[in-house]
């Protein structure tokens, strides 16, 4: 997958599944404050990220994920190794 | 002792998916059977069900909330709705008051078993996702009914088999009139889906005419070979009286009396002791004598065993007064955990309407329920008080009696 395609996968999931309106869907934006993610949602991310991409996130990684342009380079850096 | 009233009721069942809709559907003696051959495939000896559609709640709910309800939980949702709309409570009023939420409910399968499933087949749980634990316990109705609509007050789930929903009224009825509460919203929901009864199926206890599913629920009737699982959900506003005529709430009816006993014999086959004492404590409970009851909701689920035993104790209280008996199982199919709820409310409508639904397929009786004055034709009648019972496994039993309020 190429990078544009890890975007556009994540932000599809944030907009279908997360039901996040597509304008606040932003590299700068927090998850928590800016599109309202919580943690339950974060669980459901990391079944989602493991469905679309074939990574297990960690509980203590997504602790460093504040944004999501965090989300963004975390499975691009993945997907490249 | 405070005086219970019902203020406001809603339901979703497989007769209908509101009161209005019901209404018809008991005045019609319309069934809610169908045959789901799906269930062959997974090896049911019965593939008779209740058919209940699933609400679709996205866009009116939040994503969070949808993913921690299983499907009972959406059909509560929706009959709870429409009981508060009746009832005259909004937002506001559950904000600023402490009002509780007892449901009965006795299963939440699919999330149990999915989440085995990935466990077992990935390793790994972190791949079940957030909304299965909620999703998964008994309690989720009314911990996800507490959430959605902010209530404050008392908040648990209660497990009785069979006879869950008509305890859960019991209990709310209890808490009100021993001043505990002053408004709880009470009912029953029962989960409509492909595993939730195939270890009752293994029973071998459901109907087997799966050529005529609107007729193979036949309670009371001498051809009746088993029950039909059905589902939905039905919620019940319970209020003080006072509570409710300060706020100028419209009052539907008077919960008089709550009656419960156990047979204390066997896990699965009723006996006519323990009904006999449930009812009776019922009615001296509502300060009533047995020709005072106009109209009985029998629990009959058309087990050939279950219905004879019933009709012997209904006929052992009541048989020199024969009020009329029907089982509204007859059209809705047995409503398992929401029945005790379900069918108060069935049993209010025809008091609101003055009519009593027929026992469909009820065509020659047996030696037993032929002591009863049943109908199998609508009746237009007035409904001044009916008694509403509910057996269950483990033999819990549990009788409720209601008043018109005038």
């Amino acid at each position: 997958m190429t990078r544009e395609d890890i975007i556009k996968a994540i932000n599809n999931f944030l907009t279908e599944e997360f039901e996040i309106e597509e304008s606040h869907i932003k590299p700068s934006a927090r998850l928590r404050d800016d599109l309202g993610l919580e943690s339950l949602d974060f669980v459901d991310i990391a079944v989602i990220v493991q469905k679309e991409f074939g990574i297990t996130l960690k509980g203590e990684e997504m602790t460093t994920i504040k944004t999501l342009n965090d989300l963004y380079e975390y499975i691009i850096k993945f997907m490249n190794n | 002792m405070k005086r219970v009233v019902i203020t406001g009721i809603g339901i979703y069942s497989s007769i209908g998916k509101n009161l209005e809709e019901v209404r018809k559907s008991l005045y019609n003696g319309k069934s809610g059977i169908i045959l789901d051959p799906e269930r062959k495939t997974y090896g049911y000896q019965s593939a008779l069900t209740g058919f209940v559609e699933r609400p679709n709640l996205k866009g009116i709910l939040d994503r969070r909330s949808r993913v921690c309800m299983p499907d009972h939980a959406e059909y509560a949702y929706v009959s709870t709705i429409e009981a508060l709309k009746n009832a005259r409570i909004e937002k506001d009023f559950l904000r600023d008051h402490e009002v509780g939420v007892i449901f009965g409910n006795d299963s939440s399968t699919p999330a149990v078993i999915q989440s085995a499933d990935i466990v077992r087949e990935k390793r790994d749980t972190k791949l079940i996702g957030s909304g299965s634990v909620f999703q998964s316990m008994n309690s989720s109705v009314t911990m996800n009914l507490s959430v959605i609509f902010g209530l404050r007050g008392v908040n648990f789930t209660l497990s009785a088999a069979c006879a869950s929903g008509s305890h859960a009224i019991g209990m709310g009825y209890m808490f009100i009139k021993h001043g505990y509460q002053d408004c709880i919203i009470c009912g029953g929901a029962q989960e409509v889906n492909l595993f939730c009864v195939a270890s009752f199926d293994a029973l071998n206890a459901f109907s087997k005419k799966e050529s005529d599913p609107k007729g193979a629920s036949r309670p009371f009737d001498r051809n009746r070979d088993g029950l039909v699982p059905s589902g939905g959900a039905a919620t019940l506003v319970l209020e003080d009286m006072d509570h409710a005529l300060k706020r100028g709430a419209p009052i539907l009816a008077e919960v008089l009396g709550y009656g419960f006993s156990s047979d204390g014999v066997h896990i699965s086959v009723p006996n006519v002791d323990g009904p006999v004492r449930a009812i009776r404590i019922a009615l001296k409970d509502a300060g009533m004598k047995p020709e005072d009851i106009d109209y009985i909701n029998a629990h009959a689920t058309s087990t050939p065993l279950g219905d004879e035993n019933e009709a012997k104790a209904i006929d052992r209280i009541f048989g020199n007064y024969k009020p009329v008996v029907t089982s509204t199982k007859s059209m809705t199919g047995h409503e398992l955990w929401m029945a005790g709820a379900s069918e108060v409310v069935y049993s209010l409508l025809m008091m609101q309407h003055s009519f009593i639904a027929p026992n469909i397929n009820f065509t020659e009786p047996d030696e037993h329920t032929g002591k009863l004055n049943i109908t199998n034709r609508t009746l237009k009648q007035e409904i001044n008080v009916f008694l509403s019972n509910s057996f269950g496994f483990g033999g819990t039993n549990s009788s409720i009696i209601v008043k018109k309020y005038t």
